[in-house]
């Protein structure tokens, strides 16, 4: 695959880092050359938080993400910071219950699907981050939703193995949504 | 001949450097016949601090670290849990203890370390010539407080035994002194008790000696020892302000 | 192969210390490096070893100054505030000749200063952030993989040396997952005669210390250190050459830095500018040779840094300022975007055409 980078953002609280998190997992399952980086700070909850994760066959020069192919946004200020940044021809993914703007940009492809609802109508209220990862996994096309079971797996302490389930439906959820 | 008297083992022979009447000579000693009474020289690291002590390195036969001004309490921490089996003890003044490194010391107290504490309280600055101590007394004359210390500027001077003694963590907290044979005697007791403590893996034991400084207080030995009983005494009370196991031990009886 | 994992930076270089050894780690919180802590709390109990959170860092320094003088393999880590108070006990450290290894995950600066990435401890670490003449060996990993691989080299170094080696990383690389591979760590195992583990009566007393009143021992000590901090020069540079073969321009930098001026020598050699890397990887020792041999070669220096310009003075040491050398520069927590530094190299090569 061609190099992916990719931006998510959104408050802390909503998984925004353990979304990225899943993303790279899945990319070193697949031996692809990954980075993941977080903001990080004291807004531990309820500030803004974001995450740049970046895919590719060749090893990963900066790790830090200035123009991204792929924004995902889970806050309006989220989009309103990083809306100009994404290059032309590249993907904005909305999470439009908690933004309602428009994306005024006709260069990209922005795909809207309102994950916080459907993760609550789904039973999953917490889980609207991976509704939005099994949205962007389905349409972007340099991933692929194959795989994200055994991610999952991988991620999910063995403790807490009822995760993998709920993490699924969240994730079949986005993808099925049209 | 029989012999009645000599230096104990784990003295080196190297000539001590401090003054004439200075009383680190005698506490000196009572660790060293701490150390040999206990038959634990090859296994005991000391720590070295930074005041009149500093070379005290040279004096004791056993490995011997020299600290950082106050820090010798931590790096005695590092020591012990490297090394669980060996005697650690630091040997501390009071600028040192309860100044620079009073973090150093309540720390390794609350954490019950299992180290000895050897802390001499002369209520002065020795080394650098003779400045107020955090032990100095209300009204004392030291170069820093040439009108005596006064306690509304500069605060009051600190009951280290008692401090620590309001601490869940320390084994055992006594204070003694070194100007009489009656005291000299009971401070070496409870010197051999603080190893003692920790060979039987008790956990952290300070001793604090009360001493004398002639050469700063500018008095003849003879004197400076009085004043130890007349001033330093009455706002320093000897005593054992805690001895957990040591207590649980009587009630027990 | 062993296994690729997707560690963080800080975590790497926990998980390497314990494979390197190390089973003696004495630190205070601080971001943006407390997963080094956290790390070392859940896994040292485990496997017979300590972890201690001291009350400061100055209480934690020491811990490691006993530690390393009881010949263990020790170590701490901490952020530029932190750093600044351990300073002191790495003086004496160094004083005593014990082996210590150090971690500072750099974040801006001076004073409080804030908790994003940063270079800017540069000086602090390379020309001694305490009192004295010393050195430490100073390390700066550029990737996650690098993180474990210099934390086992610092190790050794440190052992054989008898000297602290410092990882310099920033909050970066210590924040961001890669795959690593975890290769069998090459443990170097040095005697350590001096150490003390009590005389057992059977030798005289060891003695650490760093105090020595007669000055002309303290000199002979101080020239005797610098005997051997001279053999360090002369064996352990490491840096990493890029794209130098036939470069006309030379890009410095290390660290975070580095991986951004990659990718924009990359872009450089796109628009037909000859541009090169050099990377050091050891800070001190510094690659003097490798730029000194690049300054017959190329027209102009780029110095790329998070900090106000603090390797540069190294550069132009090492070539003798017989070429200019322009900074490229964010700080207080900002990075550098892959377009600055290429508008610096076009900056460079036009200078000089």
């Amino acid at each position: 695959m061609k190099t992916t980078q990719i931006l998510i953002a959104g408050f802390g609280g909503q998984g925004i880092l353990f979304a990225g998190k899943f993303l790279a997992y899945k990319g070193l399952l697949e031996d692809l050359q990954v980075s993941w980086l977080p903001s990080y700070g004291p807004e531990m909850r309820g500030g803004t938080a974001n995450c740049s994760v970046i895919l590719s066959d060749d090893p990963v020069g900066s790790p830090i993400i200035t123009d991204p192919d792929v924004l995902i946004v889970m806050n309006l200020p989220s989009l309103q910071k990083y809306v100009d940044t994404v290059v032309p021809g590249g993907q904005i993914y909305v999470d439009s219950t908690l933004i309602s703007e428009k994306v005024s940009r006709t260069d990209v492809e922005v795909r809207c699907i309102p994950a916080t609802q459907m993760a609550s109508d789904a039973g999953v209220p917490t889980l609207a981050n991976m509704v939005m990862m099994g949205h962007v996994l389905k349409n972007n096309p340099q991933l692929t939703f194959d795989g994200a079971e055994t991610t999952v797996r991988k991620l999910v302490p063995p403790s807490k193995a009822q995760l993998v389930e709920l993490n699924m439906k969240a994730l079949q959820a986005g993808r099925d949504y049209q | 001949m029989a012999i009645v008297f000599q230096k104990p083992r784990a003295l080196t022979d190297a000539a001590f450097h401090y003054c004439p009447g200075c009383p680190h000579g005698i506490i000196h000693r009572l660790v060293a016949e701490a150390i040999d009474s206990l038959g634990i020289e090859g296994e005991t690291i000391g720590v070295a601090p930074v005041g009149c002590a500093v070379m005290a390195y040279d004096y004791f036969a056993c490995d011997m670290i020299e600290a950082a001004h106050g820090r010798a309490p931590a790096t005695a921490t590092g020591i012990k849990r490297c090394r669980p089996d060996s005697i650690v003890f630091t040997y501390q003044g009071d600028g040192d203890l309860a100044s620079i490194g009073m973090a150093e010391t309540v720390h390794a107290a609350a954490r019950n370390e299992n180290i000895t504490v050897i802390f001499v309280n002369n209520a002065i600055y020795g080394m650098t010539g003779g400045q107020m101590a955090p032990t100095s007394l209300p009204g004392q004359v030291t170069q820093t407080s040439p009108y005596g210390r006064d306690v509304n500027h500069c605060g009051w001077p600190i009951r280290v035994c008692e401090l620590l003694a309001t601490l869940e963590g320390p084994e055992y907290v006594a204070r003694v002194a070194v100007n009489s044979v009656k005291n000299v005697k009971a401070a070496g007791k409870a010197i051999r008790k603080a190893f003692q403590n920790q060979i039987d893996k008790k956990g952290f034991s300070l001793i604090e000696v009360v001493s004398a400084c002639p050469t700063n207080w500018g008095m003849t030995p003879q004197k400076a020892l009085e004043w130890v009983e007349s001033d330093m005494l009455p706002y320093y009370p000897l005593g054992v302000y805690k001895d957990r196991s040591g207590a649980k031990e009587a009630d027990a009886t | 192969m062993a296994e690729r994992v997707l560690m963080k930076g800080n975590e790497a270089i926990a998980e390497a210390a314990i494979r390197a050894g190390c089973r003696h780690y004495f630190g205070y919180p601080i971001t943006p490096q407390t997963e080094v802590a956290a790390y070392m709390a859940k896994k040292m109990p485990k496997i017979g070893g300590v972890f201690l959170q001291a009350e400061s860092e100055i209480a934690s320094i020491n811990m490691v100054y006993g530690a390393a003088a009881a010949g263990m393999r020790v170590m701490t880590s901490s952020s530029s505030p932190g750093i600044s108070l351990k300073s002191e006990g790495l003086s004496y450290i160094a004083g005593s000749d014990v082996p210590a290894f150090v971690v500072n995950v750099q974040r801006g600066g001076p004073g409080l200063g804030g908790i994003q990435p940063s270079q800017s401890d540069y000086f602090q670490a390379t020309k001694g952030g305490g009192h004295g003449d010393y050195r430490m060996i100073v390390l700066a990993p550029a990737s996650v993989q690098e993180m474990a691989s210099l934390t086992v080299k610092g190790f050794n170094l440190a052992d054989k040396y008898r000297m602290t080696a410092m990882i310099l990383a920033d909050g970066t690389i210590g924040q961001m997952m890669e795959p690593i591979t975890f290769e069998d760590a090459e443990v170097e195992t040095y005697d350590k005669p001096w150490a003390l583990t009590g005389t057992k009566m059977q030798r005289p007393h060891n003695i650490v210390n760093s105090l020595y009143l007669k000055a002309d021992e303290l000199e002979r000590k101080n020239f005797e250190r610098y005997e051997r901090y001279k053999v360090v020069e002369e064996n352990e540079v490491m840096y990493e050459a890029y794209m130098m073969e036939d470069a006309e321009i030379c890009v410095t930098a290390f660290g975070i830095a580095a991986r951004v001026a990659k990718n924009a020598v990359v872009s450089a050699r796109r628009e037909g500018v000859k541009a090169g890397l050099i990377r050091p990887i050891t800070l001190w020792p510094f690659p003097a040779q490798a730029l000194r041999r690049a300054a017959e070669q190329v027209k102009s220096f780029v110095c790329v840094e998070l900090n106000m310009g603090q390797m540069i003075e190294d550069v132009r040491l090492a070539i003798e300022c017989t070429r200019p050398v322009s900074l490229c520069n964010r700080t207080g927590g900002m990075i550098p975007s892959p377009d600055q530094v290429l508008s610096a190299i076009r900056a460079a090569q036009k200078g000089v055409n």
